[in-house]
């Protein structure tokens, strides 16, 4: 079935584009990250325009949350008060990210900076998160436990001045690490239309060093505020989100991450986990591949 | 002696023969309103038309038809890649003031064939011939290639194309052509231009007008967001709220 998108200003099959958000759903779903990571790209080489694409995944994003976020905070999994930091964090980054976004369009260089930056990210995680897993999956093999991390929380967070006291999540420190953490992600979420759910998660939990039970609530609850700033902020600036492409990953993605979640419950943690790693790495190597080889596209046209 | 009469008759003559020469020629085009609404992928032109003489007689030897479809013209800019620490990524750009957002060219034989260089360059026939008005740079070997990146990458997307052979001719009085325009074709005005050309020589041309719009559902989403972003950004945001909590009430029952 052929849909136009009013926006894109072309005609996709729409069950392509539910089949994609279905397929992120699942993803978000079993691992509580948003998927944007892999639906930006995929819309990309589906021949939707990058900026209509990363400013409508963001709502998808938000979609696929939302029931996660709502599951959590009624069993006590949302620590509302350094989540709040987050969000305003993240919403005054999605500020900055929509004046970087600007000024990387005039020069011509967002496509690449988007390239970059999943590299980067979600080579760095990616490589992170398979190592931990593969050591969790090893120890629970071998019945030998993985020795217990020496500190709580990286020192440069404990450096920080200002300290306040997180009760749920059990950490005193200064309000500014998680703010700038929130930052970093709505930068992120603005430039990649992703909700920043698979740095955002470790961060938590390595560098601020959140207790377990409240990591993932509390990352759904920043994510979906995130997203919904960022959905604001692209609608009144870059003007780009598609009403009609955000329905139909959204169709697909709910529907996806309610699969995703039954899914979840019945692997086991860390192979999930390591699964989650070997895709993150794939997509990564995939747009290193992408920014190595020469492009079939060598001229590319921009209406002024 | 009087020179006049002796001058005169030629010219009369002349006119006489450019006159009885110069065919009419009537366009017509299947749909002068192309509507891109929802289910829009795209639509198919039929360009027609008759070629006569002004007494009404099919012209008496063979003649071959051109016809331009031309969309609206952008200010644009090109960028073109190369390969810097490894990576390729945009490292020169051009700026062209007036390049169409679609051209198709259909004709009855290749071009080359029908008209040379310097009418191709007149009556803008061909991708070679497109008048892009270059901004700045006055080199012309670099204004060439970054025209001929730009056509390459339109050609590739679909919004540039060159089609010989795709008009037939019947009884040397009626032409017919077809043009395809994909589902990205850009909104705006577009000509339709036809030409009768003889041994490299415009007979004669005429032009059609077509509107491409948005309309109905596709054309209130496009415009909602180019003006009510404010509103246009809650509703996403509340579309995507609920559809989530929907879901998650939905297989919390099942």
């Amino acid at each position: 079935m052929d849909v136009y998108l009013p926006i894109a200003n072309l005609a996709v099959n729409a069950f392509v584009i539910i089949g994609l958000g279905a397929l992120t759903g699942v993803l978000s779903g079993m691992f509580g990250v948003g998927g944007g990571f892999l639906t930006t790209p995929l819309l990309i080489f589906y021949g939707v325009p990058p900026t209509v694409a990363a400013a409508s995944a963001a709502s998808q994003v938000t979609g696929a949350s939302v029931s996660g976020a709502l599951a959590h905070a009624r069993r006590g999994g949302i620590d509302y008060h350094i989540g709040g930091v987050l969000v305003v964090g993240g919403v005054i980054g999605t500020g900055i990210g929509a004046v970087l976004f600007r000024v990387l369009q005039a020069t011509g260089q967002i496509d690449t900076a988007i390239n970059l930056l999943y590299v980067i990210l979600l080579g760095s995680i990616g490589s992170l998160m398979a190592v931990e897993s593969i050591g969790a999956v090893r120890a629970r093999r071998t019945g030998r436990p993985v020795a217990a991390r020496r500190r709580r929380h990286h020192p440069l967070v404990a450096g920080l001045p200002l300290r306040w006291r997180f009760y749920r999540s059990g950490l005193y420190i200064s309000p500014l690490a998680p703010l700038l953490l929130g930052m970093a992600t709505g930068i992120l979420t603005m430039l990649m239309g992703i909700g920043g759910g698979f740095i955002l998660v470790p961060a938590m939990l390595y560098i601020l060093g959140m207790g377990v039970n409240v990591v993932v609530g509390t990352s759904l609850f920043q994510i979906l505020f995130v997203t919904m700033a960022t959905t604001m902020m692209h609608a009144l600036t870059t003007r780009a989100v598609d009403l009609v492409l955000a329905s139909l990953l959204l169709l697909g993605s709910v529907l996806g991450a309610q699969l995703g979640a039954l899914l979840a419950q019945k692997a086991k943690p860390d192979v999930l986990r390591l699964v989650l790693a070997l895709i993150v790495l794939g997509v990564a190597v995939r747009m290193g591949l992408g920014l190595g080889w020469r492009p079939d596209e060598i001229y590319t046209v921009v209406t002024q | 002696m009087n020179w006049r009469p002796a001058l005169l008759i030629p010219a009369a003559l002349l006119l006489s023969a450019e006159k009885a020469a110069a065919p009419v020629l009537v366009p017509e085009v299947s749909q002068h309103d192309i509507r891109v609404e929802q289910g829009f992928t795209g639509a198919d032109l039929l360009l027609y038309g008759a070629i006569l003489t002004p007494e009404g007689q099919p012209i008496a030897d063979d003649y071959d038809i051109v016809v331009v479809v031309e969309g609206p013209t952008h200010a644009i800019v090109v960028r073109e890649k190369r390969q810097i620490a490894g990576m390729w990524i945009n490292a020169a750009s051009s700026s062209f003031r007036s390049a169409p957002g679609f051209y198709a060219v259909a004709s009855s034989r290749p071009l080359t064939q029908i008209v040379d260089p310097r009418t191709a360059a007149i009556y803008e026939l061909g991708l070679d011939w497109l008048q892009l008005s270059p901004i700045g740079s006055i080199d012309p070997a670099r204004q060439q290639r970054f025209a001929r990146g730009l056509v390459d990458h339109m050609q590739r997307m679909g919004l540039y194309h060159e089609d010989p052979g795709a008009v037939t001719i019947s009884h040397r009085v009626l032409y017919q052509a077809r043009i395809a325009l994909p589902s990205s074709v850009p909104i705006g005005d577009y000509t339709a231009e036809t030409f009768a050309v003889r041994k490299g020589r415009v007979l004669a041309s005429g032009i059609t007008r077509i509107r491409v719009d948005k309309q109905g559902f596709a054309r209130l989403i496009a415009d909602r967001a180019q003006h009510a972003g404010l509103a246009y950004g809650l509703c996403a945001v509340l579309l995507s709220i609920a559809m989530g909590w929907i879901a998650g009430r939905l297989f919390r029952r099942v």
